[in-house]
């Protein structure tokens, strides 16, 4: 086994850093103030890379695959925990039409997602779905050449920063009878619903959807028709859960370094806390869990990089880094004292920040039911 | 244009000045593990080029004598966009001064062959001598110009320059081969782009020493550099204590007397 990273590994994490740390912070306030996402930095994301970051060449991107897609996200969200998250869904969008898509879809709308031109995004959940994907209300119908989409959905991050969306619909019952489509923002029936407002990851834009008998070109479909939910399952699962997992990788950076660093200035008793064991523990407890979670992150995308399965790995990488950033921040906080509950120091957006990575991109519940899978079945009789 | 030549510096990133040490013996900084980072002055020189080779075409190569370890500084070079780097790295060279770097570099400049331009950063963040582009000038027998804040290169290979001085700018029109030394208000350097990372392992970095360079070997190194340090001395930063001991009016008396000898009041 290789534990360490290649070269061009290293400068590409070097160089996010160098863009996230000049680039975001100027952004960050006005981030956390009006909930919107800063899009004129998505034309100098894209510029450098981080858009088109698993998108193939052929297509504008520049296809670095997924370890190197975790690195990114978790460089961007060691500065602002906002910006891996919209990435990271920006990259779902990419990634559902880069393994569904015909090639004329392909060269009409995933050159421009990694091209920065727009963003992107997958919308599954509706107010009757959720973790219940099935149970989804949305309706697509074939009539004549077009879809006739019916149905809202919601919780949907860069819903109002996208310029078309991939959406889940029913076409018929049951897991197949679910197909997904490439709907334009400005087709007929199309609306934008209510912007949703965060406690945490604020600067990435989270809403609604509405179609009122929404107008989608036959040559919109997704994949086959009756194959939505395998376009779903697959773009979560391997997507968007190594992407919200390296998100909560680096806000659990983020932690560590904010931790570390006011335990080591905040002087008690004549000397820094840092000399306290009980401050000594909770640093070492969140060092541990990030540690633990760098491991697991780098092992899951290393996975989807071979072409192995890593539903399970995902799910782990997934569920643990997220818990595991509410811990360490949780844990930041108290080493910080009522400053951590201050809005002038760092560690209570990062608590609020990776409260709100937890819900999103499958719950720790779903998780755990692929995990329990995973742990039961050898034991199956 | 043909060629642009680009002198770069690895120099200790600032993040970790505090671990930095100097070697008491040979009176020069000790630097191994201590992370590098490309001198930042160096690469708004690197963007200058890139930018000239956009419009005018060309060859930027990167140039830089250091020890052999920077190799990854140097693909950072490359990875901006630069076509080429060549290391000049020789123990022969260590301890040299910014004369017998000068010396070295300009016999680099010789070895890569001819060119229209060799561009610097103003100074280094380390030593900040700022005397390499005018000791490069005089070395090679050509015009040199620090301080540059504006540099636009004609399609006859003549460039014009605006120089930062004391109180205002001085442009000026200059007739190539030139070296230039530039300050950051010159332009922002491009982030490395992703493709560059992926292209720069393919690009050459060639290390070359002094059997190719053939330099007098009493011109470089520590004992052809006629910098002689002459001490060395740590500053401590610290407060001055003395503990006043005796009855409350002897402590008193004096306390009252040292506020008068230092001139408290």
């Amino acid at each position: 086994m290789d534990f360490k990273f290649s070269e061009k590994e290293e400068m590409l994490r070097k160089a996010v850093r160098e863009f996230a740390e000049n680039e975001l912070p100027p952004k960050m306030e006005a981030m956390e103030e009006t909930g919107e996402f800063p899009m004129a930095l998505l034309k100098p994301m894209a510029e450098v890379g981080i858009t088109g970051i698993i998108t193939p060449t052929e297509y504008g991107g520049v296809g670095m695959g997924y370890l190197a897609r975790t690195i990114v996200l978790e460089e961007l969200g060691r500065v602002c925990g906002a910006m891996p998250m919209a990435m990271q869904v920006h990259h779902m969008g990419c990634a559902a039409i880069s393994d569904f898509g015909t090639d004329e879809q392909k060269e009409k709308y995933l050159t421009r997602l990694a091209q920065g031109e727009t963003m992107g995004t997958v919308a599954v959940t509706d107010p009757a779905g959720g973790s219940d994907v099935i149970g989804m209300k949305a309706t697509a119908e074939l009539k004549g050449d077009k879809y006739i989409l019916n149905g809202r959905k919601c919780f949907m991050t860069n819903s109002h920063t996208s310029d078309f969306w991939v959406v889940i619909a029913k076409t018929g019952e049951g897991a197949k009878g679910m197909s997904a489509f490439i709907v334009d923002k400005d087709a007929p029936g199309a609306k934008l619903g209510r912007k949703e407002n965060k406690f945490g990851l604020r600067g990435a834009n989270t809403g609604e959807l509405a179609f009122d008998n929404c107008e989608v070109p036959k040559e919109n479909l997704l994949g086959q028709e009756g194959g939505g939910l395998g376009v779903a399952i697959k773009t979560i699962s391997e997507t968007g859960r190594t992407g919200m997992a390296a998100t909560a990788l680096g806000i659990l950076t983020a932690t560590w370094e904010e931790a570390g660093k006011f335990a080591s200035e905040r002087v008690l008793y004549g000397k820094p806390i840092s000399a306290l064991q009980a401050i000594q523990f909770y640093m070492a407890e969140i060092y541990s869990q990030l540690e633990i979670c760098r491991l697991l992150c780098y092992r899951a995308s290393w996975m989807k990089d071979q072409g192995m399965r890593c539903d399970t790995e995902t799910a782990l990488a997934k569920y643990y880094t997220c818990e595991s950033a509410v811990n360490a921040a949780k844990k930041a906080i108290e080493i910080h004292g009522s400053y951590g509950i201050m809005k002038e120091y760092a560690v209570q957006r990062l608590f609020r920040d990776a409260m709100v990575t937890v819900p999103a991109g499958g719950t720790a519940e779903i998780a755990k039911v692929v995990l329990a899978r995973a742990a039961l079945t050898p034991f199956k009789k | 244009m043909n060629r642009i030549i680009v002198c770069v510096k690895p120099v200790p990133d600032p993040r970790h000045w505090d671990k930095v040490t100097m070697d008491p013996a040979t009176m020069t900084l000790k630097r191994e593990g201590i992370p590098s980072i490309l001198n930042p002055l160096d690469k708004h020189a690197l963007e200058a080029a890139l930018t000239i080779r956009e419009s005018r075409g060309g060859e930027v190569v990167s140039l830089t004598m250091a020890p052999p370890f920077v190799d990854s500084i140097l693909r950072e070079g490359l990875a901006m966009g630069a076509d080429r780097a060549v290391l000049l790295s020789d123990p022969a060279f260590a301890g040299s001064d910014t004369l017998a770097t000068a010396l070295i570099l300009a016999a680099g400049c010789k070895w890569i062959g001819e060119f229209d331009l060799v561009l610097c950063g103003n100074l280094s963040i380390d030593g900040s001598t700022a005397q390499i582009c005018s000791q490069l000038g005089e070395l090679l027998d050509l015009p040199s110009v620090m301080h540059v804040i504006g540099l636009e290169w004609l399609d006859n290979d003549r460039a014009i320059i605006t120089q930062r001085i004391e109180h205002g700018r001085v442009r000026m029109e200059a007739a190539s081969p030139i070296v230039v030394s530039v300050l950051k208000e010159l332009n922002k350097p491009r982030y490395i782009p992703f493709t560059g990372i992926l292209e720069a392992e393919s690009k050459e970095l060639k290390v070359i020493s002094n059997q190719d360079l053939k330099i007098d070997p009493g011109l470089i190194g520590l004992n052809g550099s006629p910098t002689k340090m002459a001490g060395l001395e740590v500053r401590r930063f610290e407060r001055k204590r003395e503990r006043v001991e005796g009855s409350i009016d002897e402590i008193v008396q004096a306390l009252a007397d040292k506020i008068h000898q230092y001139g408290i009041i």
